[in-house]
Protein backbone atom coordinates (compact mmCIF):
# COMPACT_ATOMS: atom_id res chain seq x y z
CA UNK A 1 0.00 0.00 0.00
CA UNK A 2 1.43 3.69 -0.76
CA UNK A 3 2.13 5.85 2.46
CA UNK A 4 -0.88 7.74 1.84
CA UNK A 5 -3.49 5.32 2.60
CA UNK A 6 -1.43 5.09 5.92
CA UNK A 7 -1.73 9.11 6.45
CA UNK A 8 -5.11 8.90 5.68
CA UNK A 9 -5.67 6.20 8.77
CA UNK A 10 -3.35 8.64 11.04
CA UNK A 11 -5.52 11.68 10.50
CA UNK A 12 -9.12 9.70 11.01
CA UNK A 13 -7.67 7.88 14.43
CA UNK A 14 -6.55 11.61 15.38
CA UNK A 15 -9.42 13.23 14.46
CA UNK A 16 -11.94 10.48 16.63
CA UNK A 17 -9.37 11.18 19.23
CA UNK A 18 -9.53 14.66 19.15
CA UNK A 19 -13.84 14.11 19.41
CA UNK A 20 -13.01 11.81 22.33
CA UNK A 21 -11.03 14.29 24.44
CA UNK A 22 -13.85 17.04 23.42
CA UNK A 23 -17.17 15.59 24.13
CA UNK A 24 -15.95 12.40 26.79
CA UNK A 25 -15.90 13.66 30.71
CA UNK A 26 -14.82 10.35 32.56
CA UNK A 27 -11.02 11.68 32.84
CA UNK A 28 -10.18 8.07 32.69
CA UNK A 29 -11.45 7.73 28.36
CA UNK A 30 -10.20 11.19 28.41
CA UNK A 31 -6.72 10.00 28.85
CA UNK A 32 -7.37 7.16 26.57
CA UNK A 33 -8.34 9.22 23.92
CA UNK A 34 -5.00 11.41 24.00
CA UNK A 35 -3.05 7.58 23.63
CA UNK A 36 -4.96 7.39 20.24
CA UNK A 37 -4.07 11.06 19.19
CA UNK A 38 -0.39 9.65 20.11
CA UNK A 39 -1.10 6.62 18.27
CA UNK A 40 -1.91 8.77 14.80
CA UNK A 41 1.15 10.69 15.69
CA UNK A 42 3.11 7.33 15.51
CA UNK A 43 1.61 6.22 12.74
CA UNK A 44 2.32 9.15 10.43
CA UNK A 45 5.85 8.94 11.80
CA UNK A 46 6.54 5.22 10.99
CA UNK A 47 4.98 5.59 7.31
CA UNK A 48 7.53 8.96 6.73
CA UNK A 49 10.08 6.65 7.88
CA UNK A 50 8.95 4.18 5.33
CA UNK A 51 8.60 6.78 2.72
CA UNK A 52 12.03 7.83 3.49
CA UNK A 53 13.60 4.98 3.70
CA UNK A 54 15.41 5.91 7.07
CA UNK A 55 14.72 3.98 10.44
CA UNK A 56 15.17 7.29 12.34
CA UNK A 57 11.65 8.21 12.29
CA UNK A 58 10.72 4.80 14.01
CA UNK A 59 13.31 6.22 17.07
CA UNK A 60 10.80 9.31 17.10
CA UNK A 61 8.08 6.71 17.45
CA UNK A 62 9.88 4.74 20.37
CA UNK A 63 10.26 8.18 21.97
CA UNK A 64 6.60 9.38 21.79
CA UNK A 65 5.49 6.20 23.28
CA UNK A 66 8.01 6.43 26.26
CA UNK A 67 6.15 10.26 26.65
CA UNK A 68 2.80 8.46 26.30
CA UNK A 69 3.93 5.93 28.86
CA UNK A 70 4.71 8.89 31.25
CA UNK A 71 1.43 10.38 30.82
CA UNK A 72 -0.60 7.46 31.53
CA UNK A 73 1.54 7.02 34.54
CA UNK A 74 0.90 10.46 35.75
CA UNK A 75 -2.31 10.38 34.53
CA UNK A 76 -3.90 7.57 36.75
CA UNK A 77 -1.89 8.51 39.63
CA UNK A 78 -3.94 11.80 39.59
CA UNK A 79 -7.53 9.76 39.11
CA UNK A 80 -6.12 7.65 41.89
CA UNK A 81 -6.07 10.45 43.99
CA UNK A 82 -9.17 12.14 43.41
CA UNK A 83 -10.93 8.99 43.70
CA UNK A 84 -9.34 9.08 47.18
CA UNK A 85 -10.70 12.51 48.04
CA UNK A 86 -13.96 11.21 47.20
CA UNK A 87 -14.17 13.88 44.63
CA UNK A 88 -16.26 13.21 41.81
CA UNK A 89 -14.69 11.21 38.48
CA UNK A 90 -15.81 13.80 35.98
CA UNK A 91 -14.01 17.09 34.44
CA UNK A 92 -16.77 19.35 34.81
CA UNK A 93 -16.75 19.29 38.62
CA UNK A 94 -13.16 19.74 38.97
CA UNK A 95 -12.36 22.79 37.41
CA UNK A 96 -10.98 24.30 40.80
CA UNK A 97 -7.39 23.87 41.82
CA UNK A 98 -8.21 24.08 45.30
CA UNK A 99 -5.72 22.26 47.49
CA UNK B 1 -1.72 -9.32 0.11
CA UNK B 2 -0.51 -6.66 1.50
CA UNK B 3 -3.64 -4.29 0.59
CA UNK B 4 -5.80 -7.47 2.32
CA UNK B 5 -3.94 -6.84 5.48
CA UNK B 6 -3.98 -3.28 4.97
CA UNK B 7 -7.68 -2.60 5.18
CA UNK B 8 -8.31 -5.03 7.71
CA UNK B 9 -6.03 -3.78 10.06
CA UNK B 10 -6.58 -0.43 8.94
CA UNK B 11 -10.80 -0.79 9.53
CA UNK B 12 -9.73 -2.32 12.99
CA UNK B 13 -7.96 0.30 14.13
CA UNK B 14 -10.22 3.11 13.52
CA UNK B 15 -13.00 1.16 14.77
CA UNK B 16 -11.18 0.22 18.10
CA UNK B 17 -10.55 4.17 17.78
CA UNK B 18 -14.13 4.76 17.86
CA UNK B 19 -15.40 2.24 20.20
CA UNK B 20 -13.19 4.05 22.82
CA UNK B 21 -14.67 6.73 22.34
CA UNK B 22 -18.51 5.55 21.56
CA UNK B 23 -18.72 2.99 24.75
CA UNK B 24 -19.93 4.18 27.76
CA UNK B 25 -18.14 1.70 30.41
CA UNK B 26 -14.89 2.98 30.93
CA UNK B 27 -13.61 -0.65 30.85
CA UNK B 28 -15.18 -1.92 27.42
CA UNK B 29 -12.94 1.41 26.09
CA UNK B 30 -10.18 0.02 27.25
CA UNK B 31 -10.54 -3.37 25.69
CA UNK B 32 -11.48 -1.65 22.53
CA UNK B 33 -8.10 0.70 23.06
CA UNK B 34 -6.34 -2.76 23.37
CA UNK B 35 -8.11 -4.15 20.01
CA UNK B 36 -7.07 -0.65 18.35
CA UNK B 37 -2.78 -0.93 19.42
CA UNK B 38 -3.36 -4.26 17.59
CA UNK B 39 -4.37 -3.52 14.82
CA UNK B 40 -1.75 -0.82 14.61
CA UNK B 41 1.08 -3.11 15.59
CA UNK B 42 -0.24 -4.57 12.19
CA UNK B 43 0.07 -1.33 10.77
CA UNK B 44 3.48 -1.17 11.93
CA UNK B 45 4.12 -4.51 10.52
CA UNK B 46 3.39 -3.69 7.50
CA UNK B 47 5.41 -0.66 7.31
CA UNK B 48 8.27 -2.80 7.69
CA UNK B 49 8.81 -1.50 11.88
CA UNK B 50 9.44 -4.56 13.08
CA UNK B 51 10.91 -3.28 16.68
CA UNK B 52 8.29 -0.96 17.03
CA UNK B 53 5.31 -3.02 16.54
CA UNK B 54 7.18 -6.07 19.19
CA UNK B 55 7.08 -3.08 21.65
CA UNK B 56 3.31 -1.64 21.05
CA UNK B 57 2.37 -5.18 21.68
CA UNK B 58 4.38 -6.17 24.88
CA UNK B 59 4.41 -2.00 26.31
CA UNK B 60 1.34 -0.64 24.76
CA UNK B 61 -1.22 -3.43 24.70
CA UNK B 62 0.69 -5.43 27.51
CA UNK B 63 1.69 -3.22 30.17
CA UNK B 64 0.33 0.00 30.26
CA UNK B 65 -2.97 -1.34 29.43
CA UNK B 66 -2.90 -3.94 32.52
CA UNK B 67 -2.64 -0.52 34.48
CA UNK B 68 -5.65 0.88 33.04
CA UNK B 69 -7.60 -1.81 33.81
CA UNK B 70 -6.37 -2.17 37.06
CA UNK B 71 -7.10 2.13 37.95
CA UNK B 72 -10.72 1.27 35.93
CA UNK B 73 -11.32 -1.67 38.55
CA UNK B 74 -9.98 0.26 41.42
CA UNK B 75 -12.16 3.16 40.71
CA UNK B 76 -15.09 1.70 39.63
CA UNK B 77 -16.76 0.91 36.00
CA UNK B 78 -19.37 2.83 34.46
CA UNK B 79 -19.75 6.82 34.49
CA UNK B 80 -22.09 8.20 37.57
CA UNK B 81 -26.00 8.94 36.20
CA UNK B 82 -26.08 12.47 35.59
CA UNK B 83 -26.87 14.72 38.68
CA UNK B 84 -27.36 17.71 36.89
CA UNK B 85 -28.03 18.57 33.26
CA UNK B 86 -25.02 17.62 30.34
CA UNK B 87 -22.93 19.44 28.91
CA UNK B 88 -25.56 19.53 26.03
CA UNK B 89 -25.98 18.28 22.48
CA UNK B 90 -24.20 21.96 21.52
CA UNK B 91 -21.11 20.96 22.58
CA UNK B 92 -21.06 17.26 21.41
CA UNK B 93 -22.15 18.42 18.03
CA UNK B 94 -19.71 21.31 17.71
CA UNK B 95 -17.04 18.91 19.08
CA UNK B 96 -18.29 15.95 16.21
CA UNK B 97 -18.17 19.00 13.78
CA UNK B 98 -14.46 19.95 14.76
CA UNK B 99 -13.09 16.86 14.14
CA UNK B 100 -14.32 16.09 11.11
CA UNK B 101 -12.97 19.78 10.05
CA UNK B 102 -9.68 18.64 11.32
CA UNK B 103 -9.59 15.51 9.44
CA UNK B 104 -10.19 17.44 6.49
CA UNK B 105 -7.41 19.68 6.95
CA UNK B 106 -5.06 16.86 7.94
CA UNK B 107 -5.81 14.51 4.71
CA UNK B 108 -5.53 18.01 2.85
CA UNK B 109 -2.53 18.97 4.46
CA UNK B 110 -0.72 15.70 3.91
CA UNK B 111 -2.07 14.73 0.41
CA UNK B 112 -1.60 17.90 -1.16
CA UNK B 113 1.96 18.61 0.00
CA UNK B 114 4.14 18.25 -2.95
CA UNK B 115 5.87 15.35 -1.76
CA UNK B 116 6.51 13.15 -4.22
CA UNK B 117 7.24 10.01 -2.83
CA UNK B 118 3.80 9.71 -0.74
CA UNK B 119 1.87 8.04 -3.00
CA UNK B 120 4.19 5.48 -3.84
CA UNK B 121 5.13 2.35 -1.79
CA UNK B 122 8.60 4.28 -0.34
CA UNK B 123 12.17 3.11 -1.58
CA UNK B 124 13.15 -0.74 -1.34
CA UNK B 125 14.98 -1.64 1.93
CA UNK B 126 16.94 -4.68 3.22
CA UNK B 127 15.45 -7.00 5.63
CA UNK B 128 16.97 -5.56 8.35
CA UNK B 129 15.35 -2.54 8.30
CA UNK B 130 13.06 -1.33 11.59
CA UNK B 131 15.16 -4.97 13.16
CA UNK B 132 16.20 -4.47 16.22
CA UNK B 133 19.82 -4.29 15.65
CA UNK B 134 19.14 -1.38 13.34
CA UNK B 135 17.07 0.67 16.15
CA UNK B 136 19.30 -0.05 18.94
CA UNK B 137 22.23 1.32 17.53
CA UNK B 138 20.72 4.18 16.20
CA UNK B 139 19.31 4.52 20.04
CA UNK B 140 22.95 4.15 20.76
CA UNK B 141 25.13 6.25 18.74
CA UNK B 142 22.76 9.18 17.08
CA UNK B 143 20.07 9.14 19.58
CA UNK B 144 21.99 8.54 22.71
CA UNK B 145 20.86 11.69 24.07
CA UNK B 146 17.00 11.39 23.69
CA UNK B 147 17.41 8.11 25.09
CA UNK B 148 19.07 9.26 28.28
CA UNK B 149 16.55 11.99 28.79
CA UNK B 150 13.88 9.30 28.00
CA UNK B 151 14.87 7.49 30.69
CA UNK B 152 15.25 9.92 33.13
CA UNK B 153 11.14 11.21 32.06
CA UNK B 154 10.53 7.48 33.30
CA UNK B 155 12.45 7.88 36.44
CA UNK B 156 10.51 11.15 36.97
CA UNK B 157 7.14 9.66 35.85
CA UNK B 158 7.63 6.83 38.19
CA UNK B 159 8.34 8.93 41.42
CA UNK B 160 5.38 11.49 40.51
CA UNK B 161 3.14 8.57 40.55
CA UNK B 162 4.48 7.12 43.62
CA UNK B 163 3.65 10.52 45.11
CA UNK B 164 0.55 11.68 43.88
CA UNK B 165 -1.27 8.25 44.73
CA UNK B 166 0.30 7.58 48.22
CA UNK B 167 -2.21 7.06 51.25
CA UNK B 168 -2.10 10.44 52.69
CA UNK B 169 -4.40 13.09 54.77
CA UNK B 170 -5.22 16.37 52.87
CA UNK B 171 -3.72 19.87 53.83
CA UNK B 172 -5.00 20.05 57.85
CA UNK B 173 -5.56 16.47 58.66
CA UNK B 174 -2.85 14.61 60.03
CA UNK B 175 -0.59 13.99 57.36
CA UNK B 176 1.19 10.73 58.20
CA UNK B 177 5.24 10.78 58.21
CA UNK B 178 7.67 8.26 58.27
CA UNK B 179 10.97 8.84 59.32
CA UNK B 180 14.53 6.90 59.04
CA UNK B 181 13.80 6.38 62.71
CA UNK B 182 11.01 4.23 62.33
CA UNK B 183 12.99 1.66 60.97
CA UNK B 184 16.52 1.92 63.02
CA UNK B 185 16.69 -1.29 64.94
CA UNK B 186 18.59 -1.52 68.02
CA UNK B 187 22.97 -2.47 67.19
CA UNK B 188 23.75 -5.39 65.79
CA UNK B 189 20.35 -6.89 64.80
CA UNK B 190 20.05 -9.25 62.29
CA UNK B 191 24.00 -9.91 62.51
CA UNK B 192 25.48 -12.96 63.06
CA UNK B 193 26.93 -11.64 66.49
CA UNK B 194 23.52 -11.68 67.88
CA UNK B 195 23.04 -15.13 66.04
CA UNK B 196 25.80 -16.07 68.52
CA UNK B 197 24.10 -14.55 71.40
CA UNK B 198 26.49 -11.92 71.61
CA UNK B 199 24.11 -8.35 71.23
CA UNK B 200 27.11 -6.06 71.43
CA UNK B 201 30.88 -6.14 71.88
CA UNK B 202 31.12 -7.25 75.62
CA UNK B 203 27.73 -8.09 76.34
CA UNK B 204 27.02 -11.89 76.25
CA UNK B 205 23.09 -13.10 75.91
CA UNK B 206 22.40 -16.50 76.64
CA UNK B 207 19.58 -17.66 75.53
CA UNK B 208 19.11 -20.49 77.69
CA UNK B 209 20.06 -18.04 80.61
CA UNK B 210 23.14 -20.63 81.63
CA UNK B 211 25.53 -18.42 82.87
CA UNK B 212 23.63 -16.92 86.06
Amino acid sequence: MSVDWYLVVSALVFAVGAIGVLTRRNPLVILLCLELMLNAANIALIAFARMWGNAEGQIFAIIVMVVAACEVCIGLGLVVAIFRRRLPIDVDEIRELHG
Amino acid sequence: MSEVLFFIAGIGAVCGAIGVVMVRNPFYAVLALVFHLLSLAALFLLLQAQFVAAAQVVVYAGAVMVLYVFVVAYVGGAEPPRLRAPVGRGQRAAAVVFGLALFVELAIAVLGSGLKAISTDGPTVGAGFGSPAQIGELLLTKFLLPFEVASFLLLIAAVGAVVLARRRGGIGEDAEAIAVTDFARPLNTGTMAEAVGRRSPGERVGITGGER
